[in-house]
């Protein structure tokens, strides 16, 4: 799970992480009454502000999502051209975010930019380091042109990350002696918010050190995982349902595994390893996948009717291939409940069922049985080219 | 021969008395898998579908001395189950569960690591993962026994249901398997592709061997490259997840392409390059071991001897 710049902010200022001071609007007047009446930041001495569109994906800056305010008499008119643009970043795809918070803080003057992040790192399988004096860049980017200047280093569990740890990033970031203690602080703080709250990464891209000195988390990314969810109440209440597919979160009611694509060819696995191995052997015999779904071991009627209502909500399917192997399943069970959702959904586009596995035989015998509008298959490629050719001769 | 069970591997299931536990203890003792009781905290001293309940894994281990241990408890006393049963000297634990927080699953893989280094021999299976069968001796997991039969190849993979495609594809063509071994979908796991291949090396019934991946980390590129340097048998591999978009986890926790990497033409190239035999259909899996097998010419030669 994902969450806004200005939540992570709030949750890093708990933690002891520096941040700077700001506010969250929906509206330009909301601001220009803040504004107004002094409240909060725009009472103090500051001068600057940046203005930033909150939505979760980077890239926002050089797609015109953060603005540079000199003076509070141009916040409001920045908060009213982010607010309800839809913001086209490398990470957001072609179809973009729409803008429905702005957040605005308290400008700093930057001396240095580093980069700072902790992961979940599971090839070391411990929580690792990523420190680099390169900040404001994309790591990756500097990871590719200079490896040298990135320093990765595991922090054991058992041990944590102790002030040498932080003593050893703060000399390799080149920091001033004097600053050690408080670069330390706040590392430790870091990993102390990614461990109570069951980070999976988190981010600040740039950290910097101010004219006076101070270390400060000019941006914030954090994600979660989402297996520790149960455990997270506090992070669970940030979710913010706008910022995910509106699909996949009906699937998710219904304990279905669902991720849009954007192909034609819709499908309906049980199993993650089998369901994106579906996937793939769609676009082999020349169709493009819509989704992965993992209807998971039950595959009861209900669940699979839920099933064909979320893929048919996707108005780019033109066909469904259903792809299920019985397991402590049986086929034939699953076919019934192929035929009563079948009937039910009224389904409109072409649809290929492959059985396999326990009572196959009298699960396909079922199927051809029914008087449905559909092919059976006995082999997942055979499955695969038949919904290929149905979708490309429905057309 | 086989890897890591047989018939003579003696079984316990931690929480068998829940749902989950209870209907696979019961389906594992009918496959023939001596399943010796299980343990419940709070249940000890009852009888559940003719299997001992007992307290604690400590107290089944005075008991019954199992080799083995099942875990069906919930996610958010997984962890602590896997630690009871290394504490008590369980040396093959097999978790099922699925939905393990992955810091859980770090702490507890640094602890089985540590009690490793001091000298004891403790390994995990999973979590997330169908388990591990050797056909006709112990069927130690969720999978169905009757689509494997005995046989020449080994397996080992980080899926459910797709590896059953493969071993069923392996037992229709009368290859059969030696040891199925699910290692699971998360990130952060027990043993890995690579111990499982080491495994398989060693054993003398394993001919050949099916590595099923999907995208996310690299544990099949360093299983590969360790086989490039240490294995004789081939290895024919699959790696699911060619279609899947970046930053987007496909059901498994694991199974994620971040920060550019772990993507499956990636891993793919990788594994050829380190000599692995890979198929781009999971249709043609059994096929091309046994094409493989029959043409006999496929020796590899490690690279430490090469």
């Amino acid at each position: 799970m994902n969450i806004h710049e200005y939540q992570a902010k709030e949750l890093f200022r708990s933690y002891g992480v520096p941040v700077p001071s700001g506010v969250v609007v929906d509206s330009a007047e909301e601001a220009r009454t803040l504004i107004e009446s002094k409240a909060g930041i725009f009472g103090g001495t500051a001068q600057v502000f940046a203005v930033k569109a909150q939505i979760h994906a980077g890239g926002r800056g050089k797609a015109g999502g953060v603005k540079i305010a000199k003076n509070t008499s141009d916040i409001p008119g920045f908060v009213a051209a982010l607010l309800g643009k839809t913001l086209v970043t490398h990470q957001t795809g072609p179809e973009g975010r729409l803008v429905r918070k702005v957040w605005i803080e308290e400008g700093a003057a930057i001396s240095r930019e580093f980069y700072l992040s902790l992961v979940l790192d599971r090839s070391s399988r411990r929580i690792s380091i990523l420190a680099s004096t390169e900040g404001g860049m994309e790591i990756e980017e500097v990871s590719a042109s200079h490896p040298e200047k990135i320093l990765t280093l595991s922090v054991d569990p058992e041990i944590g990350c102790k002030g040498f740890v932080g003593r050893r990033v703060a000399a390799f970031l080149g920091l001033p002696v004097n600053l050690y203690n408080s670069f330390s602080a706040l590392l430790a703080n870091l990993y102390r918010f990614f461990t109570e709250t069951d980070c999976m990464m988190v981010e600040i891209n740039p950290l910097i050190l101010t004219g006076e000195g101070r270390l400060l988390a000019l941006d914030a990314k954090v994600s979660f995982d989402d297996n520790a969810l149960y455990r997270q109440d506090n992070v669970l209440a940030l979710r913010d349902l706008f910022e995910e597919n509106e699909l996949e979160i009906e699937a998710s009611k219904h304990r279905l595994n669902y991720v849009k694509l954007d192909g034609s060819i819709a499908c309906m696995v049980n199993g993650a390893g089998l369901a994106m191995a579906t996937m793939d052997v769609i676009a082999l015999a020349g169709g493009t996948p819509a989704n992965f779904l993992d209807v998971g071991g039950g595959a009861s009627k209900e669940t699979v009717e839920q099933a064909f209502r979320i893929l048919l909500g996707d108005p780019a399917v033109k066909g469904i291939f259903v792809n299920i192997f019985g397991g402590i399943v049986r086929c034939e069970r699953i076919a019934g409940g192929i035929i009563a959702a079948a009937k039910d959904v009224k389904l409109h586009v072409p649809l290929v069922v492959r059985l396999q596995g326990t009572n196959a035989k009298e699960g396909r015998e079922m199927l051809r049985d029914s008087g449905l509008n559909l092919q059976v298959a006995e082999e997942l490629f055979e499955g695969a080219e038949k919904i290929v050719l149905a979708v490309k001769g429905a057309k | 021969m086989s890897i890591l069970v047989d018939r003579s591997t003696r079984v316990i299931v931690q929480g068998i008395t829940g749902k989950e536990g209870s209907y696979h203890a019961m389906a594992c003792r009918e496959y023939g898998t001596l399943v010796l009781g299980g343990v419940t905290p709070g249940k000890g001293g009852t009888v559940h579908e003719g299997f001992p309940v007992w307290d604690s894994v400590r107290d089944a281990v005075e008991a019954v001395h199992p080799d083995v241990s099942l875990i069906f408890v919930p996610p958010a006393f997984a962890a602590d189950a896997i630690l009871e049963a290394a504490d008590a000297g369980i040396e093959l634990i097999v978790c099922i569960t699925e939905g393990i927080p992955v810091q859980d699953m770090m702490r507890v893989r640094r602890i089985l690591d540590i009690r490793n280094e001091e000298g004891e021999t403790v390994r995990l299976i999973g979590p997330n993962c169908p388990g591990i069968i050797t056909p006709d001796g112990a069927k130690i997991g969720i999978m169905p026994g009757y689509i494997h039969k005995r046989g020449r190849v080994g397996v080992v993979s980080r899926s459910g249901t797709l590896t059953y495609e493969a071993v069923w594809q392996l037992t229709q063509l009368g290859l059969g398997e030696s040891t199925c071994v699910g290692i699971g979908g998360d990130p952060i796991r027990g043993l890995n592709f690579r111990d499982v291949l080491a495994l398989f090396e060693k054993d003398p019934e394993t001919e050949a061997i099916v590595m099923i991946g999907e995208i996310g980390g690299e544990d099949e590129e360093k299983a590969a490259s360790f086989a490039r340097a240490h294995m004789t048998k081939p290895i024919i591999g699959f790696i699911a997840g060619l279609t899947a978009p970046p930053g987007r986890r496909m059901g498994h926790a694991g199974a994620i392409v971040s920060g550019g990497k772990g993507s499956a033409r990636d891993k793919m190239k990788a594994l050829e390059s380190y000599g692995v035999i890979v198929v781009d259909n999971p249709s043609v899996i059994g096929r091309t071991v046994a094409e493989t097998l029959k043409s006999g010419s496929y020796r590899r030669v490690p690279a430490c001897h090469a």
